[in-house]
């Protein structure tokens, strides 16, 4: 292990030392580290000076350790453009190419050029810290917990991280540091609403929050390293010469991924489908434990809520009479077109969550699929505070529908989750962007041939029977 | 020492090597010609494992170029066609990084990087920074890295451009050694003199296609037909024009001297001098009238697609170098 390390930290330490000869990444390191801080001591002494005129002392309280993690921000914000220039720049000045032409894995370079980016801002965002905290010991005499500065350190640590590990995801994707630093306001936005929303929770004191702020940018930063090794290979490096989107290709790739072998529909559906539902397995699995654990956890969040059962009425279930159809008529239950809408509905939602998943990772896209799961097993754990067995419940609302619906749910999941990996997985044999397209083309493989024919019959289920079913399984309680 | 059988390599829709087979065993170089975008690079990338053929496969040093990526690529010196170069770095540092890289002990780092260094008339400068370097210094340095580990095999991206003509020299004399070393050695040039100089072999490729391949002297008889040779007399020819032995002709003739070609230069040229000189003729010498490879390529570059090259060979004597005029001696 150590002997494979041993090229990572050579490299790291070679643009370290190239980086520490460059005078435009030493200048701004330097005043960021050591007058910016005695700037925000200054900043600090007088605002709680101010502040203490008119009593509101909590403010000062909350302002000096606000003002602590903007002094651990800024220096870091160099990380982003020397990443870019590690990775875009070396690309686009070929310097890169003899690393290539070497013994070292994708990896290690990865992780040479990752660490090389990281420390020198980190080491500045750090003495930056110790700075202010020494001049604010002397002018306002605050000293933070222990906690409070790990706390502190750690973020700014992963934020260090998700900045770099997504340039690198957004250098791989250009030749050239210009188009890099266009694709990099992906990632400057996004930081300064995560900051602006740091800044409000470190202004209302409520820490624990941002501990799941560490936690939720350490995953991501998981998601983009990972994202970043996928991509950071010599085949996406020197495979394109310039940034330009090949649709003739893309639709080739798709096609020839979605249509395989076949020569009519009857034998893409025994022929490919088939392959394309057996590489959903995994996901499908996941898919399916994810949505009992949700809904088994959102039924246990109406407990833990500890609201009362009548705040959502869950008593009226029991006295459940024909009228209720009647109710059900009115809104246009029991018609063809409410078949139609409500298939259409569900496919919207399909394309929403595939919309969504394309952009997370898949994450967003799950998460949208187990929302409605979610609500009803809430609203079963809440049934269950009033008396009715949550499993009765979750059988009235979901049955005889849920039989065609879920598992359309469950492949829909499972198709977002293949594409959202294939993002982050290495692809063997072809570049990221033909993997992403197979996984797309099975995707429309599954949604054309198993999803939709599934929410079809789920609809039509939904919209005449599931009423009366629901009526028998509720209306005799 | 380099083998390759069927290597394709596709770029999204875009054909950019198709079906190239090479066999270059050990201390042998050679040089693969063609014009910009022919497929050399991606060639070239497929043999130190960057990228990785679509199919088809190759061994580079008895390592598979797929499966063995990290031995092929420890096995093999590439000079990149952009160097590749830390401005920043001083020469010795540099050299010393790579050494590194390629896991050699320091002591045969600061060794071999000396050495190399001072073959390449780079010692005096070794500590200033490679952006105060010339253009041809930056060459001989990269040249200098890809021959630090001393590998087996070198692929050398236009190994003298950028050189004055005396370190042009010195790049091409290193070479020479190396192949007496028995390195094998594949060169990508545009510099056809040089080509000719230094390689065993040469291959031309177009479209990503080896279109001929063959030792310089092979591919100018295929292409350009048998070797002519002229006679040059100490005075001018006589009216009647002189003969020759009974199954050879005259082919062209000046004032003082006349071409022809021999059927076996081994057995017929000396034939031919005892004849002339028998005739009371004053030979001066018998030399091959000089054919370029920059013949060679341009007929092979421009001749239409299908077309079996290296039986073009006749058509050649008479074709102007232009396509157009290629494409109709062939059609002719």
């Amino acid at each position: 292990m150590q002997d494979n390390l041993r090229p990572v930290f050579i490299i790291a330490y070679r643009e370290v030392r190239d980086q520490l000869r460059d005078w435009r990444i030493i200048i701004p390191i330097a005043l960021l580290t050591l007058f910016f801080p005695f700037l925000m001591n200054f900043t600090a002494g007088q605002v709680v000076g101010f502040v203490q005129q008119y009593g509101a002392n909590l403010l000062a309280d909350r302002f000096i350790p606000f003002l602590l993690m903007i002094v651990g921000f800024f220096p870091i914000t160099i990380s982003l453009a020397i990443a870019l220039e590690s990775f875009a720049g070396e690309t686009e000045r070929r310097s890169i190419e003899p690393l290539l032409g070497s013994p070292l894995s994708d990896w290690q370079l990865y992780l040479g050029k990752l660490l090389a980016s990281l420390i020198p801002p980190l080491l500045a965002s750090y003495l930056g810290v110790i700075v202010y905290l020494i001049g604010i010991r002397r002018t306002a005499n605050w000293v933070p917990s222990v906690d409070f500065l790990i706390l502190v350190l750690l973020l700014t640590t992963v934020q260090a991280l998700v900045m770099v590990s997504g340039a690198v995801v957004v250098s791989t994707q250009t030749t050239s540091v210009r188009a890099a630093n266009l694709l990099a306001s992906f990632i400057v936005l996004p930081m300064s609403l995560l900051i602006q929303g740091e800044s409000v929770v470190m202004l209302w004191a409520d820490y624990g929050v941002l501990w799941w702020a560490v936690l939720g940018q350490v995953i991501l930063a998981g998601l983009l390293v990972r994202m970043g090794l996928a991509h950071f290979n010599r085949e996406e490096l020197l495979g394109k010469e310039i940034d330009t989107l090949n649709m003739r290709w893309a639709w080739k790739v798709f096609s020839r991924a979605f249509v395989g072998q076949a020569r009519n529909p009857g034998d893409w559906l025994k022929h490919e489908l088939p392959p394309a539902l057996r590489r959903l397995a995994i996901p499908v699995a996941f898919m399916t434990i994810t949505l009992v654990v949700v809904t088994w956890v959102a039924a246990d969040q109406a407990r833990i809520s500890g609201l009362p059962a009548s705040v959502f009425s869950m008593d009226k279930l029991t006295t459940l009479d024909e009228t209720f159809l009647d109710q059900f008529r009115e809104i246009g239950f029991f018609s063809a077109n409410g078949v139609f809408s409500i298939w259409l509905h569900n496919l919207q939602t399909i394309l929403i969550a595939t919309l969504l998943g394309v952009l997370t990772f898949a994450v967003g896209g799950v998460l949208v699929l187990l929302l409605p799961m979610a609500i009803i097993g809430f609203f079963a754990g809440a049934a269950g505070l009033a008396g009715i067995r949550p499993i009765t419940f979750l059988l009235a609302f979901i049955m005889p529908h849920g039989l065609f619906e879920l598992p359309a749910i469950i492949l829909s999941g499972a198709a977002i989750l293949q594409i959202g990996a294939a993002l982050l997985t290495p692809a063997h044999n072809m570049t990221i962007g033909e993997a992403w397209l197979r996984a797309f083309a099975d995707w429309a493989k599954v949604a054309l041939a198993v999803v939709m024919p599934l929410f079809l019959i789920a609809s039509a289920l939904e919209m005449f029977v599931s009423p009366h079913f629901m009526l028998m399984v509720l209306g005799g309680l | 020492m380099i083998e390759t059988h069927e290597l394709v390599k596709k770029f999204e829709d875009f054909l950019a090597v198709d079906r190239v087979s090479l066999n270059i065993p050990a201390g042998e170089v050679l040089a693969l010609l063609g014009p910009n975008g022919a497929g050399k690079t991606t060639t070239v990338r497929m043999l130190t494992s960057v990228l990785r053929p679509t199919a088809g496969w190759a061994r580079v040093a008895g390592y598979d170029v797929v499966t063995q990526a990290e031995q092929v690529r420890a096995s093999v010196g590439v000079l990149t066609e952009q160097h590749g170069l830390y401005g920043r770095m001083p020469a010795d540092d540099y050299l010393d990084f790579f050494g590194q890289i390629y896991r050699m002990p320091a002591a045969l780092r600061r060794k071999r990087g000396g050495e190399l260094l001072e073959q390449f008339g780079l010692a005096g400068d070794r500590k200033r920074r490679i952006g105060q370097y010339s253009k041809g210094m930056r060459q001989k340095l990269a040249l200098a890295r890809s021959l630090l580990h001393d590998p087996p095999v070198l692929l050398l991206d236009e190994p003298t451009s950028a050189m004055d003509p005396e370190s042009a020299r010195l790049v091409r004399d290193a070479i020479h050694g190396l192949r007496s070393a028995k390195r094998t050695i594949i060169i990508c040039t545009h510099n056809l003199p040089e080509a000719e100089e230094l390689a065993d072999q040469i291959a031309i490729i177009r479209r990503g296609r080896i279109i001929v391949r063959g030792t310089s002297t092979m591919l100018k008889e295929s292409l350009l037909g048998p070797a002519e040779y002229q006679v040059q007399f100490a005075a001018h020819l006589p009216n009647s024009l002189p003969e020759l032995p009974a199954n050879l002709k005259i082919h062209k003739h000046g004032p003082d001297w006349l071409r022809f070609y021999p059927l076996d230069p081994l057995q017929d040229n000396p034939a031919v001098i005892r004849h002339l000189v028998g005739q009371g003729l004053p030979v001066l010498g018998l030399t091959e009238v000089p054919r370029s490879l920059e013949h060679v390529y341009l007929q092979a570059i421009n001749a239409p697609d299908g077309v079996d090259i290296l039986n073009m060979r006749n058509l050649a004597n008479n074709a102007a170098l232009t396509p157009q005029a290629s494409e109709a001696a062939y059609a002719g």
